[in-house]
């Protein structure tokens, strides 16, 4: 009788269980602002955050932010560390080689960001004798390694790193995301720093990175972005952040 | 297992490699020289003396060299006059900044290696020496320093071996040494374990080098010590 119970009360723990909303680790970095940044007591918060939060609350599931260096971002998705990553990452062929993106979900621009006053040629020709600051691993490190080849390049693990060389005159240069670049040029330090030129890339396409396997959570994804940004709710994060629209 | 990838990458890894090298064998020359009168400080009983390589010891080795190296190359950097002094040209480069703050920090722990080796110089030795009539500088000119080189060796080779693995930090501040090298590449082929594994078995060929120099150089100036 006692058994009897026990196995009653276990299948109900199970079933309940079943219904239960599906849980998610997701993986961010923290040194990105506005996108992604670690507040006072060390959780991350930013634009990414609330679009993660947004896209699980529509679907229906329980999400943990998890930080991750970002080197180590994409082989730590695919050791399922979490499982899907939001944390800016540009949609690029060399990454689609490693895992699947979904719809992007904001567009961004590399350009050059240098002191005030002085006078900067961004021709590759001309870039090619200054020190340029990127962040390692990102579309701008890539975007130099293809099109400035031979320029002196210094590779920082965060982003807030190359603009600590920037500002210490270590680098000539750095090239950047622009939305992070424009929240750092309104900053105390970044304020004698501006963009120098037209943007030299404009077809950064930003999505959520999925293990390849996932093709059910990836089309979950994509279903709950295509109703956030349908229902208002994209507008309304966009909004927290910027003036003007990052679609 | 893609050992094509690590082959084709052994070429850029080995560039690494010699930087690495270079890293360690420059601080680990300066940082002996440094450490010298910082151990000889260190053993006087004039606190007036000792007070600075006491203090000097409790901070490098008390602190993580990542700190240190974050605090010369990041930090130093964020001062205007530091930017504007005579050596800028010098910090402004990050490998200059690593080498100041490996020497600096091996300094400190090669300093506690001679005042240990120095004060374990048998004391008959040293009475002898008195005994002969040699004032205090010919005492440890000639007997004193060359027995507690010979003592503090081995201890000399692990801080050495120490650095090299220290020296992997370098690729914090952008330098492409062995590790930022492998982090570079892995950043364009996301494959960790490949390259990581690689860039391992060059850090441990370079460690069994430096393991053989020093056991070479022990079975030389402690040929009195080895066992037929």
């Amino acid at each position: 009788m006692m058994f009897r119970v026990l196995a009653a009360a276990a299948f109900a723990a199970l079933s309940v269980s079943a219904v239960h909303a599906e849980s998610y680790r997701v993986g961010s970095e923290g040194a990105y602002p506005p996108f992604n940044t670690k507040d006072a007591s060390g959780n991350i918060t930013g634009f990414d955050i609330d679009i993660a939060n947004a896209l699980c609350a529509e679907m229906k599931a329980d999400c943990t932010i998890v930080a991750q260096d970002w080197d180590g971002m994409i082989p730590a998705l695919n050791n399922k560390k979490f499982d899907f990553v939001v944390a800016s990452m540009s949609i690029t062929e060399e990454r689609l080689k490693a895992v699947s993106f979904t719809d992007p979900y904001y567009s961004n621009k590399l350009q050059y960001v240098a002191k005030k006053g002085t006078d900067l040629d961004i021709s590759p020709e001309a870039m090619k004798s200054k020190t340029i600051g990127a962040q390692r691993a990102t579309l701008a490190a890539e975007w130099l390694e293809k099109n400035v080849p031979g320029a002196k390049v210094s590779l920082y693990d965060t982003q807030e790193n190359a603009w600590l060389d920037l500002e210490a005159g270590r680098t000539d240069a750095v090239i950047a995301d622009v939305y992070p670049a424009y929240e750092w040029l309104q900053s105390e330090t970044g304020k004698n720093f501006e963009f120098k030129g037209e943007p030299v890339f404009d077809d950064d396409k930003i999505g959520i990175a999925v293990r390849k396997a996932d093709t059910d959570l990836l089309a979950k994804l994509n279903t709950a972005l295509k109703t956030i940004m349908d229902n208002g709710t994209y507008a309304k994060i966009n909004e927290k952040y910027f003036p003007f629209s990052i679609r | 297992m893609n050992f094509q990838l690590m082959w084709d990458s052994l070429p850029q890894l080995l560039q690494g490699a010699v930087l690495s090298l270079q890293l360690v064998a420059v601080s680990g020359i300066l940082g002996l020289a440094l450490a010298l009168p910082l151990a000889l400080g260190r053993i006087s009983s004039n606190p007036l003396i000792s007070a600075f390589p006491y203090a000097y010891i409790f901070f490098f080795r008390g602190t993580p060299l990542l700190v240190q190296l974050f605090l010369v190359y990041y930090g130093l950097g964020q001062f205007e006059a530091v930017r504007n002094s005579i050596f800028w040209p010098i910090l402004r480069e990050a490998y200059w900044c690593a080498v100041i703050t490996m020497s600096l920090h091996t300094a400190a722990y090669i300093a506690e290696i001679l005042r240990g080796a120095i004060q374990a110089v048998p004391v008959g030795e040293v009475e002898a020496t008195r005994a002969l009539g040699m004032s205090r500088v010919t005492a440890f000119r000639r007997i004193i320093l060359p027995r507690a080189a010979r003592i503090g060796l081995p201890a000399y080779g692990n801080e050495v071996i120490l650095m090299l693995k220290g020296s992997a930090l370098a690729s914090t501040v952008t330098l492409l040494e062995l590790t930022g090298m492998a982090r570079t590449i892995i950043a364009k082929t996301y494959t960790p374990v490949e390259i990581f594994l690689a860039a391992g078995a060059i850090y441990l060929a370079l460690s069994f080098l430096l393991v053989q120099g020093f056991r070479l150089l022990e079975r030389r100036w402690n040929r009195h010590l080895v066992r037929a």
